[in-house]
């Protein structure tokens, strides 16, 4: 069998493929019509329009200026030549059952190992499956609505508890807070609507699983988690894309509320397309995440972050309730052309409130990143503890590792630890596991692995073997 | 005995390092049953001779030759030569942090396994083996339990060593100062875990500087290594005759005239 030189240099993106479903797809560009189609398209009521009418005007007034802070470098983006709204087309006003999704979507869903069908779904995940700009289904819902757990898409979400996306949508992060957020804000499409009611453990995982499939299209989703008083949630997210020639823009937003002693822990596999070996396509990641933590309340954010050709994400948590507890572990690799500029903040305004940081970077081939992290003590944050550990690990001579903490502190009683680290595998360690029988590729793994193990202890246990999985698929070639 | 290929033949081999010749004409044979003491002053390149046999790439062979069961073993790569059953106790183990020490031992069992064409090891069996060998060199469960190395002290790092070789079971063992660093407690349980594993098919090589180790492990022959060269071989008595009177009678003879 022969290969084309494009095939190989892409073989190791198993994720690719894309799937041939007719969409409704909006023309290409930006302005108030296509806001008001995308809103039209969802039959959203007005509030919603004019929410996504005002973030559109906020960002017009940014005229097109990009954050520039970031250590990423990257041709300047066109808005108008892009597509802001793309649905596989299906029977009727939109799927009701599994029965109407559009058997080719299912398909692609089982190709990526997340299988909607009843007799098929993950044990004990409950995912609500995100295809382009729509969520296609979500399984579980009837356990999860014996719990009084609401779980549908961000689109449903608005149609059905209008009360609800009211009260918390842009809480936390208002469409004024940054340029890609108010983007966010004016056109996203749907995204994942998670209510977890007072006092209520949620019985199953629950995950949103997002798919890039049709060209030229912008992915901007909304994903939207509250917990009341009390509740636990563990939430998982993952995202593949198909390799397309030109970049692609993933400009997200997440907003967690947990209320007093809620806790919600949320599980990111990034696995977008992350361009070939010298940089051409891939998708620009760039995100904004942040929860809002009250009296004793716990968020914890946990990452795995080995695709896209750029990533620009903060997972943050305000710390506003006395006693809440933040915690973000990540590990973002880059190889080949990959940038990543990706971190936390962690805003501490309540009494006693503790956070915890712990980045793992690995860089390889000629990839370039960047660990940014901003801990600000308020000044009413009696005795705020911050603990922050930041290592990064190089492969090979032509990557870079940088680490630009931020620490800001307007309390006398706040204490606050950094650490930071560089190191390479050492010639000592990699012959110290030859000579016990493997081989150098799966030796320099083991040892890649174990540096990120701190953080995969943090995932739920399917996703720390794809985390594995994956960190070992990219690593291809890299580590040779 | 002595018709069979022997384990391990080194003829003349010389080696450097950055440069600087260590090894400059080192012979030795060693066959299936038998324990080897190789003892020698600083510097006088006993480690690197251990490297070397285990293909330490930071070291250079520019010359003799090195075979293993009939074998060229410079050929091969450090993987394929602990595949093939050559084990090297390292003098100062290496960490491994993250990489969880029954994780570590069952990648390599397997590779092992999977290299000689036999099934993997079932996590059961595993574990039972490990439970089993684990007693040998008195190693806790909640050493096992942590990451390779961290946080040991140096004579749990040499236990740990011992505990590889048994859980490995190969048929060459060269162990590289086992007992540096052992109070005589540790000594005793390295060597007594080093005991229960000779057996006749396979051999084990000693590097050490005291004669004190081989008074727990006896063995059939002791050389003496000055200058990258043997310049004496001899039973278990030469290793007495060494701590009764150093080595510089040794240098003076083998210095070149």
């Amino acid at each position: 069998m022969t290969t084309t030189p494009k095939e190989f240099l892409n073989k190791d993106y198993k994720w690719g493929f894309s799937t041939d479903v007719e969409a409704d797809v909006a023309p290409k560009g930006l302005n108030e019509e296509i806001v008001r189609f995308i809103s039209h398209k969802k039959q959203e009521p007005e509030w919603m329009l004019e929410w996504r009418l005002r973030a559109f005007r906020h960002w017009l007034t940014l005229k097109h200026e990009e954050p520039e802070w970031a250590n990423v470098r990257y041709n300047h983006i066109d808005y108008q030549d892009m597509v802001y709204y793309a649905a596989p087309k299906k029977p009727g006003d939109g799927p009701k059952s599994l029965e109407e999704v559009n058997p080719e979507v299912l398909e692609a869903f089982n190709k990526l190992g997340i299988p909607l069908e009843e007799q098929k779904r993950l044990a004990g995940i409950a995912v609500d499956a995100v295809f382009d700009s729509v969520s296609v289904a979500t399984t579980y819902k009837e356990t999860l609505e014996k719990h009084g757990i609401i779980f549908c898409s961000f689109s449903e979400a608005v149609q059905k508890h209008p009360d609800l996306v009211k009260k918390y949508m842009g809480s936390v992060v208002p469409y004024s807070d940054n340029f890609f957020a108010a983007l966010n804000s004016a056109v996203f499409s749907d995204g994942s609507f998670a209510y977890i009611p007072k006092g209520v453990r949620c019985p199953v995982e629950l995950m949103t699983y997002f798919r890039i499939n049709q060209a030229d299209t912008g992915q901007f989703e909304r994903t939207l988690i509250v917990a009341e008083e009390g509740a636990y949630v563990s939430y998982l997210e993952g995202c593949t894309a198909p390799t397309r020639k030109k970049h692609q823009l993933h400009a997200a937003v997440v907003e967690l509320v947990a209320l007093d002693k809620a806790e919600i822990k949320y599980s990111t596999l990034q696995n977008w397309y992350p361009g070939d070996v010298e940089g051409n396509g891939g998708v620009y990641n760039f995100v904004t995440k942040r929860g809002k933590a009250m009296a004793n309340a716990k968020i914890s954010w946990t990452q795995v972050e080995t695709g896209s050709a750029i990533t620009w994400k903060y997972p943050s948590v305000i710390l506003q309730g006395d006693n809440a507890v933040g915690e973000f572990y990540s590990v973002a690799l880059v190889n080949n052309r990959q940038q990543a500029d990706t971190g936390t903040k962690m805003i501490h305004i309540g009494k006693n409130t503790r956070s915890t940081i712990v980045s793992k970077g690995i860089s390889a081939g000629r990839g370039n990143q960047t660990y940014r992290g901003l801990v600000r003590v308020m000044p009413g944050a009696e005795n705020a503890r911050n603990y922050t550990q930041c290592d990064s690990l190089l492969i090979g001579e032509k990557c870079g590792a940088h680490t630009v903490p931020y620490i800001e502190v307007r309390n006398p009683t706040a204490q606050v630890e950094h650490e930071a680290s560089t190191s390479k595998i050492s010639d000592d360690q990699l012959f110290y596991v030859m000579q016990r029988g493997i081989a150098a590729e799966d030796a320099k793994f083991m040892i890649i692995n174990g540096f990120c193990r701190e953080i995969f202890k943090e995932l739920p246990l399917e996703f720390a073997v794809e985390a594995t999985q994956l960190l070992k698929v990219s690593l291809e070639g890299a580590v040779g | 005995m002595s018709t069979t290929t022997p384990i391990l033949e080194v003829r003349d081999l010389r080696a450097t390092i950055a440069g600087k010749e260590i090894l400059k004409g080192f012979s030795l044979t060693v066959r299936a049953g038998e324990v080897h003491a190789i003892m020698g002053p600083n510097g006088s390149g006993k480690s690197t001779f251990t490297h070397i046999m285990a293909g330490n790439p930071a070291f250079t062979v520019t010359g003799g030759q090195a075979l293993y069961k009939g074998k060229d073993l410079l050929q091969m790569s450090a993987d394929v030569r602990a595949k093939e059953g050559i084990f090297l106790g390292f003098q100062y183990p290496v960490e491994l942090p993250g990489v969880k020490t029954a994780q570590f031992l069952r990648t390599a069992i397997n590779a092992i396994r999977t290299y000689k064409g036999q099934p993997e090891i079932e996590f059961k069996a595993f574990n039972q083996l490990l439970k089993e060998k684990s007693k040998l060199v008195e190693m806790h469960q909640a050493m096992i339990n942590r990451s390779v190395n961290e946080g040991f002290s140096g004579g749990e790092k040499k236990r740990n060593e011992v505990l590889q070789m048994a859980m490995l079971e190969p048929l060459l063992t060269l162990l590289d100062e086992p007992d540096s660093g052992l109070d005589i407690d540790s000594l005793k349980i390295v060597a007594n875990g080093v005991n229960q594993l000779r057996k006749p098919e396979n051999a084990i090589i000693l590097v050490t500087h005291y004669q004190r180790l081989l008074n727990y492990i006896t063995p059939d022959s002791v050389h003496v290594l000055i200058d990258g060269r043997i310049v004496k071989s001899g039973g278990r008595e030469l290793a007495l005759e060494l701590e009764a009177k150093g080595y510089e009678e040794f240098k003076k003879a083998a210095a070149p005239a």
